[in-house]
């Protein structure tokens, strides 16, 4: 079974964003950049795949500049078998990435594609869901755990009120949620080892595809400040506050 | 102008997602429709109707829409998405599980998790794990958007909306639902709650949140938990508050033994009164707190409880 694993480059989980002083985005100027976490997740549960004998090869695919190479390399060193890089330098929105990667499922035809369910920085949730759409295959999203058998997979989501366990025909589509694994770091050798791994790059411009986002980024703006409050000496005092200065308790 | 807004439910009962939803529709402008699909959700169709602003309820009932799968439940918003000028969810896991199919469906791109309305196309949502507010303007002549329902506020029950069944639901027969597994609780529900009590690292296992529950239930209070405390696996992930977890804004949040980490203030810091309790002065959540105590949950709790 092949597995396709879509991986995006983001800032670093660790580093906060700031707002540029023109307020037309935030700034990533000199900021580490780092896999998007859910993405690491979704590369890891395809290699656990791989692991137990279902998946027999791992394709990665990044969509962006050519500094994205570098998370496609990571992926590599965890043990994808080979990489495609999409290049643009275009801002694409979730639509057209899911648009560009529903090319290359028609091109590599894979049983199942795992992505991570957001990217920390745009946060739309929604690429998965979309590509999903495009392909017309089955979504299982937010995954907890995921079990392939008999051209099935049997994934179980996050849901708000608890969990919830669908069964989807294969080939499908799943994103990861957070406790669907804990991802491995990658060994010196496999780091070294993943530098001759195949890295094919494709142009996104000639995939024959409309690309333009037809959202307009008005502003970006910082968030409004909560201001800290005051610092109570007991038990008591903190009762008083709330039933009598804040009375949100009787 | 016409918005069609698919109503959050269980089946049974209309969940007040879908009342703050309203409230984000109100401030767009034009008529408002809502859909509710599911199987035997007649007396969710008669609730919706009560909404105020809205002026007709759909109906699909069916056995294919009982779980809310995408792969059905999409294909229905289509066909009915041609009468619409804007379609809209909550921002639930469901409304974020098929809304993205909808949208490609129809070739939009789909504005997520509005905070705020500055007209009928163009919102504000938070980015950066709600580090940075966008100002976002869609283009498209059909909206897709889902709202983060914790910033609006509940609608009222005075309306008399009239009732349409829908026929043919359709099977895309290429998934199935297995089963669920609901965390059974007597509390309010986290996103409903109007006091969240939400315990951290601090708790140090998942046997001390019942600390917490005695307040909870003192108080009518939800329990909630940092994405800390879920990853240390002292409760289910269905608790977790915060940028990955639930988003919340009750009239009170107690956060106990929190540090305050940015993925957890991203979901919280809406409420509007935040207690926390914590031991360590330097905890970065005193810094947005109202009120806070310093001090060892172990003897604070108890305390509260009793004085409660």
């Amino acid at each position: 079974m092949k597995v396709l694993v879509p991986v995006k480059r983001v800032i670093d989980y660790n580093v906060k964003a700031r707002v540029k002083a023109d307020n037309t985005d935030v700034d990533l100027t000199n900021v580490k950049m780092a896999m998007n976490p859910f993405c690491e997740i979704a590369v890891e549960e395809a290699v656990r795949l791989k692991e137990k004998g279902t998946a027999t090869e791992i394709v990665v695919v990044s969509i962006g500049s050519k500094s994205c190479h570098e998370q496609l390399r990571t992926a590599l060193a965890l043990g994808a078998d080979r990489a495609i890089h999409i290049d643009t330098e275009l801002n694409l929105g979730s639509l057209q990435v899911a648009k560009l990667l529903s090319k290359v499922v028609e091109e590599e035809q894979p049983e199942l594609v795992i992505l991570g369910k957001q990217s920390i920085d745009a946060d739309n949730n929604q690429t998965g869901q979309m590509l999903a759409a495009l392909t017309n295959r089955p979504q299982g999203t937010f995954a907890s755990e995921v079990v392939v058998e008999d051209n099935k997979v049997a994934v179980t989501r996050e849901v708000d009120g608890g969990l919830q366990t669908v069964s989807l025909n294969l080939p499908a589509i799943v994103t990861t949620d957070l406790r669907l694994n804990e991802p491995r770091y990658a060994s010196l050798p496999n780091i070294m080892k993943a530098k001759r791994k195949p890295l094919d790059v494709k142009v996104a411009a000639d995939m024959g595809l409309e690309l333009s986002s037809k959202i307009n980024l008005l502003k970006v703006e910082e968030p409004s400040q909560r201001e800290g409050g005051v610092m109570v000496e007991s038990v008591d005092e903190l009762l008083e506050k709330l039933r009598n200065e804040a009375k949100v308790i009787a | 102008m016409i918005t069609l807004l698919v109503a959050e439910h269980d089946n049974s009962e209309l969940k007040l997602d879908t009342h703050k939803a309203v409230d984000a529709i109100t401030k767009m402008g034009g008529d408002i429709h809502v859909l509710v699909a599911g199987a035997g959700c007649q007396s969710v169709a008669e609730h919706a109707a009560k909404l105020q602003g809205v002026s007709k309820v759909l109906v699909a009932d069916h056995d294919l829409l009982a779980h809310g799968l995408a792969e059905n439940l999409a294909p229905l918003v289509v066909d009915l998405a041609d009468d619409y000028s804007h379609i809209v969810a909550p921002a639930t896991t469901t409304g974020k599980n098929f809304m993205p199919r909808v949208a490609a469906a129809l070739d939009v791109e789909q504005i997520s998790d509005i905070i705020e309305v500055v007209s009928s196309d163009t919102f504000k949502r938070p980015i950066y794990a709600g580090n940075a507010i966008a100002t976002v303007q869609s283009e498209y002549a059909k909206k897709v958007i889902t709202v983060r329902t914790a910033a609006f506020d509940k609608v009222s029950e005075t309306g008399s909306a009239e009732i349409v069944s829908l026929e043919a639901v359709a099977d895309a027969g290429i998934s199935n639902f297995v089963k669920q597994e609901l965390t059974e609780s007597e509390r309010p529900e986290l996103t409903a709650a109007g006091v969240v009590i939400s315990g951290g690292r601090g708790m140090q296992n998942g046997d001390n949140f019942t600390l917490l529950e005695g307040i909870a239930d003192k108080l009518g209070a939800a329990v909630g938990a940092s994405r800390a405390a879920v990853d240390a696996g002292f409760v289910p992930n269905d608790m977790q508050v915060g940028q990955t977890g639930k988003i919340v804004a009750p009239d009170l949040y107690i956060a106990v033994g929190i540090s305050g980490a940015i993925q957890h203030l991203a979901g919280m810091k809406d409420s509007k009164v935040i207690v926390a309790i914590n031991k360590d002065p330097e905890a970065p959540i005193f810094q947005v707190a109202d009120y806070g105590l310093e001090a060892d949950l172990f003897e604070a709790l108890p305390e509260l409880e009793t004085k409660l």
